[in-house]
């Protein structure tokens, strides 16, 4: 048996934020065919697959047909929003382990299409989640079920809605050099303070996007990556955690990162401290506050001050936060948009993020990603990716 | 705040009818582990604890705290027309902490207020466990 560094040598975030008359299955192809193409390679190269629940029908199986591929390795671990992380770290596993030699990892989805208006995850007759009958009744969006985790940090740390706003406001910053973001305009804290009450102390200006789209990574062992022609990003590290209320014990300051960060900086051999820039998954400003302290970035209960004394701006705040914009201002395709926050790390290590967010000398970077409900179960992954030379 | 709030009829699985049961005649059960002596919620025979086959419901006093709490602005669903509703967490005296509706609540509804379970009943064979502030007796709706 070998054991073999694993690196990402394709990304492609799908430009598009609305796809009208488009199929699912198609734009995980789409993706797909583009995250290979920057990487020099082609779809009879894969011969790993890796997808989550946004992907149609049964899932891995119905897309290794359409997209034509033979994977010996297939992953459809499903913790929503931190799947792909998931994904990225289970196939450098994969290949660490001489299983498989060529990943590839999609996300996509189109819920700009979708008339839906339910609140949680509908699962088929007989497969309700066990928890259904004793949350459904009392009416807990998903907003909601993060707000209960805002107000409780104000309660115990004396965090400001101001703080929250301040993680909006440097998303907005970034997204105004994306030219792809689905919103480019920047705001102020009053603004995100002004916007409508969703469920308090959450605003609308503290919620992510919702858009049409998603994005693929190719990962690839270490003698693959070296005859191709791109910059390839060296998986130094990954871990993940399952944080749930079982027994009655609900979390609700703190989050999966405690657990999936020092999993991931142990093994990469690296410190918070060390860390350049860092994808943090933005569902709403809250889970950016919670999981900058998860992962130690700050000490528990100073992550409002942290982001009020604009360390998430880019490129020369202490530590640059989500400079594509986010899900808070850029793209959160398929209601989960964790594979957005590998590939604007991955675009910060090879120097291609847009110039005025590009960090200097990115050597170091983090995604992490956080999926389900916080403050009632939730998934959570955290990589470190690294440049090479 | 919440008067009118909808009772939407759980989708009862096939061990919890003794539960459901339990709330039209006004109690609410919790899972127990006779084995590690813990309370846990929501109720099934796996003590999540200590992983004991087997575990109970027994009776909860039904008063607890509040632990978080968020008025809704934005309901879906049977809630969305109902205007602002209050979803929170109670910390129930035995331990375990429910995710509810808090009704009958204030403005200055507080992080910490103490509370006592009401039943709301569906058109479904159960009633809603809430929680409204504790300082009065309570009653089932
Ligand atoms: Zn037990």
């Amino acid at each position: 048996m070998t054991s073999r560094a694993a690196y990402v040598v394709g990304a492609f975030e799908h430009p598009a934020r609305s796809l009208p008359g488009r199929s699912v299955a198609s734009v995980h192809a789409e993706v797909a065919h583009g995250a290979l193409r920057d990487a020099g390679l082609n779809f009879s190269d894969v011969d790993a697959y890796f997808c989550a629940g946004d992907a149609p029908g049964f899932g891995a199986i119905s897309m290794a047909e359409y997209l034509g591929i033979r994977p010996r390795y297939t992953d459809s671990t499903e913790t929503g929003g931190s799947a792909p992380i998931a994904h990225l770290g289970h196939a450098a596993a994969a290949i660490a382990d001489g299983r498989c030699d060529v990943a590839l990892v999609t996300l996509a989805g189109l819920p700009r299409q979708s008339t839906s208006r339910t609140f949680r995850l509908e699962y088929p007759e007989g497969l309700e989640a066990p928890e259904d009958e004793f949350e459904q009744p009392f009416g807990a969006t998903t907003p909601a079920l993060y707000a209960l985790a805002a107000r409780r940090h104000m309660y115990e740390y004396g965090t400001t809605s101001a703080d929250l706003a301040a993680v909006k406001v440097a998303a907005s910053r970034h997204a105004a050099v994306n030219p792809n973001a689905r919103l480019r305009n920047e705001v102020t804290v009053e603004e995100v303070l002004e916007s409508a009450m969703i469920a308090d102390p959450l605003h609308k200006l503290d919620c992510c996007v919702v858009t049409d789209g998603g994005g693929a990574v190719v990962v690839v062992a270490e003698e693959i990556a070296r005859s191709l022609p791109r910059t390839a990003v060296r998986v130094l590290g990954y871990g993940e955690a399952s944080p749930h209320g079982s027994g009655g014990d609900v979390p609700l300051t703190s989050v999966g990162a405690q657990l999936s960060g020092p999993r991931a900086f142990e093994r990469a051999g690296v410190r918070p401290a060390d860390i350049k820039y860092a994808s943090i998954y933005d569902s709403y400003t809250i889970t950016v506050l919670l999981t900058l302290e998860g992962l130690g970035f700050c000490e528990p209960g100073q992550a409002g001050r942290f982001v009020r004394e604009g360390a998430l701006v880019a490129p020369y705040g202490r530590l640059p936060v989500n400079t594509d914009g986010g899900g808070l201002s850029n793209n959160h395709p398929a209601n989960r948009g964790g594979i957005t926050k590998i590939i604007e790390a991955v675009r910060q290590i090879r120097g291609e993020a847009n110039p005025e967010v590009q960090i200097p000398n990115c050597d170091l970077a983090v995604a992490h990603g956080t999926g389900g409900w916080l403050t009632t179960r939730a998934g959570a992954a955290t990589v470190v990716l690294g440049g090479v030379g | 705040m919440g008067a009118q709030l909808p009772a939407p009829e759980p989708a009862i699985g096939p061990e919890s009818a003794e539960f459901w049961a339990a709330t039209l005649e006004g109690r609410l059960l919790l899972g127990f582990c006779d084995s590690c002596l813990t309370y846990f919620w929501y109720p099934r025979p796996l003590c999540p604890a200590c992983g004991t086959w087997g575990a109970r419901l027994r009776e909860s006093a039904g008063l607890g705290e509040v632990v978080s709490y968020t008025r809704v602005h934005r309901g879906l669903g049977e809630y969305a027309e109902v205007g602002v509703y209050v979803v929170g967490y109670v910390q129930l005296d035995e331990g375990p902490r429910l995710l509810t509706n808090l009704v009958d609540v204030s403005d200055d509804l507080r992080i910490g207020d103490r509370v006592a379970v009401v039943f709301h009943k569906t058109d479904g064979p159960a009633a809603l466990p809430r929680f409204r502030p504790a300082s009065e007796p309570a009653h089932s709706a």
